[in-house]
């Protein structure tokens, strides 16, 4: 039984037909590498995951229960998370609020009166999370705008990581980073399958993709060209699928 | 060890500013200013440190004071309300019509202000959330229609007079030795400050303005936030609208005009930014006091109100340039 399942998405954008009919199955506890040329489609078919983008035709389903209807915050309650490229980070808040980020704990006084937003306890987690996640951020009272790319990129994964998810999407989570932080992302990314969660690795650094990945999938024109065993694979392979030459 | 001792002061004044900004939610410099112009008028005016003039200062700040509450909510999450000195002025003509000219009873007064303000600033959210149309646009183009429907319901275009005592008194009754609309104001504000410091839909607000896309993948609803909060703009201006038509004791359809520009002036002088994700009600109150002040003071000396307009513009300024400079420093940092 796999965690997720696409079967026949399509998606267009006015007279642009991005999606044509993508079918993709990920089981949980692996990591798939989805590659493929600027403009495939990767990032459309990662948000009609996420529930960014709705689907013109076909279904996306988790643990078998059909999706398509629900919306971004539902579908993060039900494990699906992502990494933005962009980070998708509120730069003038600090590192707890965008760890928190549409999740805030809430905690009543009394019982009876409003609840308020329970800074305490975010702090405390956050502190837990970016230290679990072995990173050094000089203070999390801080606007995150004012720390380093790596250290942004944490926090990102910081979120995604807080809540436990089941399929943990990245896309291009090394595209902006110095080797040693390269190196930790893909350390994160195995440790994430050891402890079962799925992930999908969206990267044009085919070497970062071989290194940790079980599958490559190619994403050409809106449609998946190859789904393909990494061990059994060879760089060149992938690429003349990538680049429509196979 | 010069270098030493400057460091450890430096970071005194990071971690008290800190502490304000976090714990309070209030930047430390809008006090300060607040209060080196309270003692300089105090000094430099026999007449300023009265009780009875600190309470003509609030009384005479409760209405654009009400005004900044809503409008720090919108610039908070990245939006704009010009609208609500037009709403103000409908909503006074709206309240005065109903229970002076139709004879309603006088609960409708404050029923029609308050609905005539929330239900313009609902329509000012649907434009915004649904039509996605700028909300400059929308709320320029309202600042007109609201503005025109005043003159119209307005028996030509003057003010309705002679409103029902329970209505007069949330304008001039003084329980307790203290005004009603700086009690109107100070319930407004401490409610908004806990919306917008404590509770999950404040975290929201800022998240929204701070970062509209992210707040989007997160799963926040952007535009219902929008929408409720637009609606909460309106609501604040059809307060502010009754309690201004209390104090003067008529629906006037000129009044509020330009208002919105000083809620502005009020809400970034407090520290709140212009284009979203950084606000503070307690700051927008302080710049409300601020200019309060100012101005009262600047009367007592009998200074030319030109002046007047020429100092708050000065402090304007002023506000946003110590914002610019901190940013700068810490980037750098």
């Amino acid at each position: 039984m796999s965690l997720l399942t696409i079967k026949g998405v399509t998606k267009g954008f006015g007279a642009v037909q991005v999606l044509n009919g993508v079918d993709l199955a990920i089981g949980a506890g692996s990591v798939v590498g989805l590659v493929g040329d600027n403009g495939a489609g990767k990032s459309t078919l990662m948000k009609t995951v996420t529930g960014i983008y709705g689907v013109d035709a076909g279904e996306i389903s988790l643990n078998e229960v059909r999706i398509n209807d629900a919306a971004p915050g539902a579908r993060r309650e039900m494990g699906i998370e992502m990494i933005y490229q962009d980070l998708a980070l509120a730069k003038q808040q600090d590192v707890a609020a965008n760890i928190f980020l549409g999740r805030e704990p809430v905690k009543r006084a009394f019982g009876f009166l409003p609840g308020y937003v329970d800074r305490a306890r975010m702090d405390r987690e956050a502190l837990k999370m970016i230290d679990r996640l072995g990173a050094r951020i000089p203070s999390i009272h801080r606007p995150v705008g004012m720390f380093s790319g790596g250290q942004q990129q944490t926090i990102a994964i910081a979120r995604a990581l807080t809540f436990n998810p089941k399929l943990v999407i990245m896309d291009e989570p090394t595209a902006a980073l110095a080797v040693r932080e390269v190196e930790s992302v893909l350390k994160l990314i195995r440790q994430m399958r050891d402890e079962g969660i799925a992930v999908i690795l969206i990267s044009h650094r085919l070497n970062d993709v071989f290194e940790v990945t079980d599958r490559i999938v190619v994403l050409r024109q809106g449609r998946i060209d190859a789904d393909l065993v990494t061990k059994d694979t060879q760089m060149h392979e992938v690429v003349s699928y990538i680049v429509g030459a196979h | 060890m010069q270098t030493n001792s400057q460091l450890a002061r430096i970071s005194a004044w990071r971690r008290t500013q800190d502490f304000f900004d976090s714990r309070l939610h209030v930047r430390l410099e809008s006090l300060i200013v607040l209060a080196v112009l309270f003692i300089a008028m105090a000094l430099a005016s026999p007449y300023f440190l009265s009780v009875s003039n600190i309470l003509n200062i609030l009384l005479a700040t409760s209405t654009i004071g009400i005004l900044a509450v809503g409008t720090t909510l919108i610039l908070t999450s990245g939006g704009l309300d010009l609208s609500i000195g037009s709403v103000l002025g409908l909503s006074g003509v709206a309240g005065a019509y109903l229970c002076v000219t139709l004879d309603l009873p006088w609960i409708m007064a404050i029923v029609g202000a308050l609905g005539a303000g929330a239900a313009v600033g609902y329509a000012n959210g649907l434009m915004i959330t649904r039509l996605r149309i700028p909300a400059f646009i929308v709320t320029l183009g309202m600042l007109g229609i609201a503005r025109g429907l005043a003159l119209i319901i307005a028996p030509n275009g003057g003010a309705i007079y002679g409103l029902p005592a329970p209505v007069v008194f949330l304008g001039q009754g003084r329980p307790l030795g203290i005004p009603m609309p700086v009690i109107i104001l100070a319930l407004t504000a401490v409610a908004a400050h806990y919306i917008l410091a404590y509770s999950k839909v404040g975290r929201h607000t800022f998240a929204i303005g701070d970062n509209e896309s992210a707040a989007r993948a997160t799963g926040i609803p952007v535009q219902r936030l929008r929408q409720i909060l637009y609606t909460l703009s309106g609501l604040s201006a059809g307060l502010a609208g009754l309690v201004f038509m209390a104090r003067v004791n008529a629906g006037d359809p000129t009044a509020g005009y330009t208002y919105e520009l000083t809620a502005i002036t009020a809400a970034i002088i407090g520290g709140t930014s212009l284009f979203g994700g950084k606000g503070s009600i307690l700051g927008a109150i302080i710049g409300a006091m601020i200019m309060g002040v100012l101005q009262n003071g600047l009367n007592l000396l009998a200074v030319q109100s030109y002046y007047q307009q020429i100092a708050i513009g000065a402090v304007l300024i002023l506000a946003v340039y110590i914002d610019q400079l901190q940013t700068s420093k810490e980037k750098k940092a």
